[in-house]
Parts: structure tokens; sequence; C-alpha cells
């Protein structure tokens, strides 16, 4: 018999088309991803003349840049989204431009349209490809170099890195999720605690998430510095890929399943590092500095010892995190603007007003779609919240929607770097409940005694 | 070798939505990106660059930087801005994995050193550095410290090895590969919905 191996390695030995004798090995790729900020890579393929090797495995989306009100009228914004379509008429690859009913962050709709699958490999010129792990797929973020190389090979070259689990024993307590697991994990171990490493997240805690709790866990993956997120494909997954658009069906299906039930890391498997959380000691989390890892829970205090992040954030060690007062909330992105993120942040404005101006984008138009069928866009819209188009939106600011100098922001995003909301920005990361709860009262609240029987 | 002016930035987590706001990277490569390093960081809110910012003070083409150096995106525009502004090397004591194959990809060396080593260093900038790729030293005041660095990296950066080409050398193992999985793997395939 052949040594244990984790669901990592089982990935990485089913995609390696060859290793050379210093260790690099070339991968082949299942899915390619790309948006219209892949222009430069694009750029490189037409400066070489080369043609893409695989049209019929690249999709196109339209999400950084995309307009979430009207139409997009930058020229340069214009211009980088005539390019991709130019680009998927010209090679022949499919493209989910804005105003298909497609259309949605690349993160979003890969799993939506079952592009995502057990046992791929897929990338993206964005790092928070991780999030597509969730499925048990080996998915990772490439700069436009690699892009090129993608578009003109379908393949990668990879140094293998190593591996890490990350176990979530006991239970969640009502009010906390899959993001407050992510910071918590990141907070812990640093932003750079799992760089070179595929991390598996594993135990009961994340075996009973929906696919759109690990979702978010994996997305959030790079905060801490993994190359990848990942967690075994089980009967949740199954049922949510079946019947989507792109994925098997028949003889393909029945295949599949039997391939994706033998990809859970096998019971004596050896990981690099092991690292085991207790659920329940998990509260409500909230960044208050510059960094991901600059988190805690609602119930404390800003630290001391950041002085730089302090005087950004307009913070001062030693005030109660829940005497913050925000400017605005957003919610949305890639990490947390699937259904359920809006059905959580809706149950606890259901019948509430908000004290502060806020955005809700829906994280695809199918998303967008199914939350008008719920009603949910009547509770943001009757709270004072604007609803409003798909895209990555004030995330990352690159379409207009942006956080104005000085303001604070509590935000369901994933980055609360200086600056990526806007310049001067202020960004406090929480889950959608907890942002929900910030629209209400105004300042950074614990969402838990808000709940009483809503979730 | 490379012999160049090193310049200390003295922080840590230097994330690519610092070293590049996004607002910039629509920009067409060939108009240059090297205004856009750090752009907010060097500048007031009026736009002006702060005489007493590192980089401003100094020029050089070696960058000494703190812990996880280009963390964040995967915007290979961040190295775009560090190479068009005269970099040719960071030091730091951790790197994002993202950047740092970026940084290789664009003949830019991303090169690990210890903590403490990385605080001499700055220490003595701005400085003349000498930085020996092939013996992975780095030398300057009389000193020399070594470099970590993926010998798979320090290949293509000595070689200037361009991906593409060389990738193109195993095409036949490549399509074999790919004959292999679509015949057992159906699944693998996205179904033509039309």
């Amino acid at each position: 018999m052949s040594a244990p191996r984790t669901l990592f390695d089982k990935l990485w030995d089913s995609h390696e088309v060859l290793r050379r004798d210093d260790g690099a090995s070339l991968l082949w790729v299942d899915r390619h991803l790309v948006h219209e900020g892949s222009h430069h890579a694009f750029g490189k393929l037409a400066a070489r003349d080369l043609d893409l090797a695989a049209p019929a495995l690249t999709f196109g989306v339209m999400d950084h840049y995309a307009p979430t009100r009207g139409a997009a009228t930058d020229p340069a914004i214009v211009r980088m989204m005539e390019t991709l379509r130019g680009n998927a008429k010209r090679h022949g690859f499919t493209c989910f431009d804005l105003g298909d009913p497609r259309q949605g962050i690349v993160h979003v709709i890969g799993p939506e349209q079952g592009l995502t699958l057990p046992g791929l490999l897929m990338v993206c010129g964005d790092s928070h490809t991780s999030t597509h792990g969730a499925f048990g797929a080996f998915a990772f973020g490439i700069g436009a170099t690699e892009v090129a190389h993608v578009l003109a090979t379908q393949t990668l070259w990879q140094r293998k890195p190593r591996r890490m689990r990350i176990r979530f024993e006991g239970g969640l307590a009502p009010g906390v999720g899959a993001k407050d697991m992510a910071l918590h994990w990141i907070s812990v171990l640093g932003t750079d605690g799992a760089r070179g490493h595929a991390v598996e997240y594993a135990g009961p805690v994340v075996e009973a998430l929906s696919m759109e709790g690990r979702l978010t866990l994996c997305n959030l993956s790079i905060e801490g510095g993994a190359r990848c997120g990942l967690v075994a494909p089980d009967a949740v997954t199954f049922e949510y890929v079946r019947g989507r658009p792109f994925a098997p069906i028949g003889a393909a299906w029945d295949q599949a399943l039997e391939d994706w039930a033998a990809l859970a890391s096998d019971l004596d498997a050896r990981f690099d590092r092991e690292i085991v959380v207790d659920a329940a000691e998990i509260a409500p989390i909230v960044t208050w500095g510059t960094a991901p890892d600059q988190a805690l829970p609602i119930t404390g205090v800003v630290p001391d010892g950041a002085p730089e992040a302090l005087d950004y954030m307009g913070l001062r060690a030693g005030q109660r995190l829940v005497d913050i007062a925000v400017d605005q909330v957003f919610i949305g992105s890639c990490t947390n603007a699937r259904i359920e993120d809006l059905r959580a942040a809706a149950a606890v404005l259901t019948g509430r007003k908000a004290r502060v101006p806020g955005m809700v984008s829906a994280g695809s138009a199918l998303v967008k779609a199914q939350a008008e069928g719920e009603g949910l866009d009547q509770v943001f819209v009757a709270a004072g919240l604007e609803w409003v188009g798909s895209g990555c939106s004030m995330c990352v600011g690159m379409n207009g929607d942006t956080v104005a100098p000085g303001k604070r922001c509590a935000s369901t995003t994933n980055r609360n770097f200086r600056g990526r909301q806007g310049r001067g920005a202020r960004t406090h990361l929480m889950s959608p409940a907890m942002a929900a709860a910030a629209a209400v009262t105004g300042h950074l609240t614990d969402v838990r005694p808000l709940l009483g029987g809503r979730l | 070798m490379h012999e160049g002016h090193a310049v200390a930035l003295p922080l840590d987590n230097v994330d690519t939505d610092q070293l590049i706001p996004a607002r910039f990277m629509s920009t067409p490569r060939d108009q240059g990106y090297g205004d856009y390093l750090l752009y907010d960081l060097r500048r007031d809110a009026a736009g002006v660059l702060d005489p007493a910012f590192p980089l401003n003070a100094a020029r050089g083409s070696v960058l000494v930087a703190g812990r996880n150096f280009g963390s964040g995106s995967s915007r290979e525009a961040a190295v775009y801005a560090l190479v068009d502004a005269g970099y040719r090397a960071v030091l730091a004591p951790a790197f994002g994995d993202i950047f740092a194959a970026n940084a290789v990809n664009n003949g830019l060396l991303p090169a690990v050193l210890p903590a403490a080593e990385i605080k001499d260093l700055m220490g003595r900038c701005p400085a003349p550095l000498k930085i020996d790729l092939q013996a992975g030293r780095i030398q300057g005041d009389g000193q020399s410290w070594p470099f970590s660095l993926d010998p798979v990296w320090r290949t293509k950066l000595i070689n200037g090895w361009d991906d593409i080409d060389l990738t193109a050398s195993h095409n036949q193992a490549i399509a074999a590969f790919r004959t292999h999985r679509q015949k057992n793997f159906p699944w693998a395939w996205p179904r033509a919905t039309g």
C-alpha cells in the first residue's frame, strides 16, 4: 500500500504533469478564471502572439470594476471591460458579462455555476481564489505573469507547500459563524501564520458548516498567509454541486461521486503542523487595526502596542470596542455576500432602522434575485440601507465605491489594510450579522443580544 | 551581482494595497508604475511628497523592509511599481507568497534574512550594498550576510528564464497528461451548457 496521504497530497499528485530535479512541479490547471483586471496578462499573451491552450477551461467575469449603480463611465474601466470582452470573443471562452443573469464576483459564481468542483485545480489572478477550496479543490491566487502562463499552457510551475490542519472542536455559540472562526485563527497565528502551507480545515464544527460557511472560512485563508484553504468534500458538498449548470451529469456524475469520496485525508495522514481550536471559546470578532490579525472579541478593548495602526484608525488603547462609533456599513464581497450572509444580516435588521448609511451588494446577480425573491431587499431598504448591484465594490474600491478619508466602516470584507476601501478609510472587519448590528446601533456592537429568537 | 544603494522601510506588513493603491491599477504598464509606489504613504493628503519618508529622502535600488512584506492581493502591479521605481531587490524577514513569486517573474529579488540582521541592515541604511545572487550573500560596510532564496527562483533569476519558453519544451508531456485526464476524469471538464 502507498503511504497515507492528506487531501492536499491527493490533489497535488493528481495534477502533477512532471517534476524537475530541482523540485519544481508542472501542474495541470482544470479551471482558469479571469476578470477585467487580468488585462496585463492578456497583454503579455498578445505581445507574443499566443493562443489560449484550453479556452473550454477558461471563464471570464466582470467583477473587480463592475458598477453597482448605473453604468461604468471611467474610460480606463470601460477600456478594461472591452479588453476582456474582446479577448473572450477572439479566444472563444465563456464570459459572464455585465447584464448577464449569471454575472457576479468570480468566487461566488464559480461555485454557483458548478465550475468549482471537488478534486479540481483552480487558479485566478486574485488572492481570494482560496475560496474554492471549500469544495476540496486546490485553488489559489496567481499574478499576471502566471496568468499569462496558464492562458498559454494550461499549466503552472509550483513548489509543493507544507501541509497544515486546523481542527475546530466542540461547537459554535449562537451568533458566531465562519467569519469569526477565520478571524479567530488568524488573530492567534498572525497574518503570516500559515505562510508556505496548504491549510485543511477539519473537525466537527467545519463538517457542520454549510457550503456558504466553508467558502467564507477558505476565502480568508490568504489573510493568514496560507497558499490555499481546503475542506474535505462530503454529502453537503455533493448536494450543493448536484444539478449546477456546468457540473457533470449522468455517468460522469456517478464517477465523480466515487472519485470525490476518496479525496478526504487518510486517517493516519501526517500534517507538518496541526492546530486545534476549541470553537466554544470563539466570540463574535471585529478587527481594530490595519491587518486582519489585529482582531479581538467584541467584548474586548483596543490593545496597546500598535501605535501606527491606532493612529491610522483614530483609536486609543484601552477604549472599549463597543464604544467605537461607525460612519457607515458595507455588506458584500467574495467573503460574505452569499445568500446565507444576506439572510443573517436581514435577520438582525428586520423591523429595525439603521442609524448610519450603508450599502448591501449581493455576491452575484443570482444571489441578488434569490434575496429579492425572499424579500430580503425590502428589509435592507426599509432599514435605510442601499441595495445595489453585484461586484467587488467597496471591498477593494476599484469601481468608485469607496469610503471617504477618515470615515469608519463596519465591513463584511476581507482586508482592513490602510487605504483598502479608499485613501484614509478606516475598516473594521466582521460578520454580516455584526455589520448589521453596527448599522442598527451606529457603533461596533455585540450582535448576540439583538438576535433574540431571530436566527 | 548587483551593486546599489539600500534604503530602509522600517515597517511590518507592507501589504500590496500600500505598495500600489487599487485606483492606479487600470493604467497600462507602458505608462510606468514607478510614481505609484507606496503612493499614499509617501505623500500627504494633497499629494505632496513627504521629504522625511525614507524612499523620498534617499533613492536606491535595494529596499530593506519588515516582516510579511507584500502580503495581501495577487496584484503584480505591486512588483511593477517597485521595478519601475528602480528597485532590483527587497530584503525582508518574510514575504507574502504570491508577491514573492510575482517578484521573481519580474526579475526582482525577494531575499529573506533573519529579523535581527534586517534590523542591523536597516541601521546602516542608506548605504551601498552588493548582492551576490550566485553565492547568496549581501556585502557592504565591510560585512557580509547570507540570505535565503528558493533554489528554483535563484536559478531563474540568474538565467533570466522565461517560463512560457521553458514549458514549451514539455509540450508532449502536457498533451499526454491532458489526454489522460480527459479520458480518466471526464467530470473534470465543464459540461457544455450551450
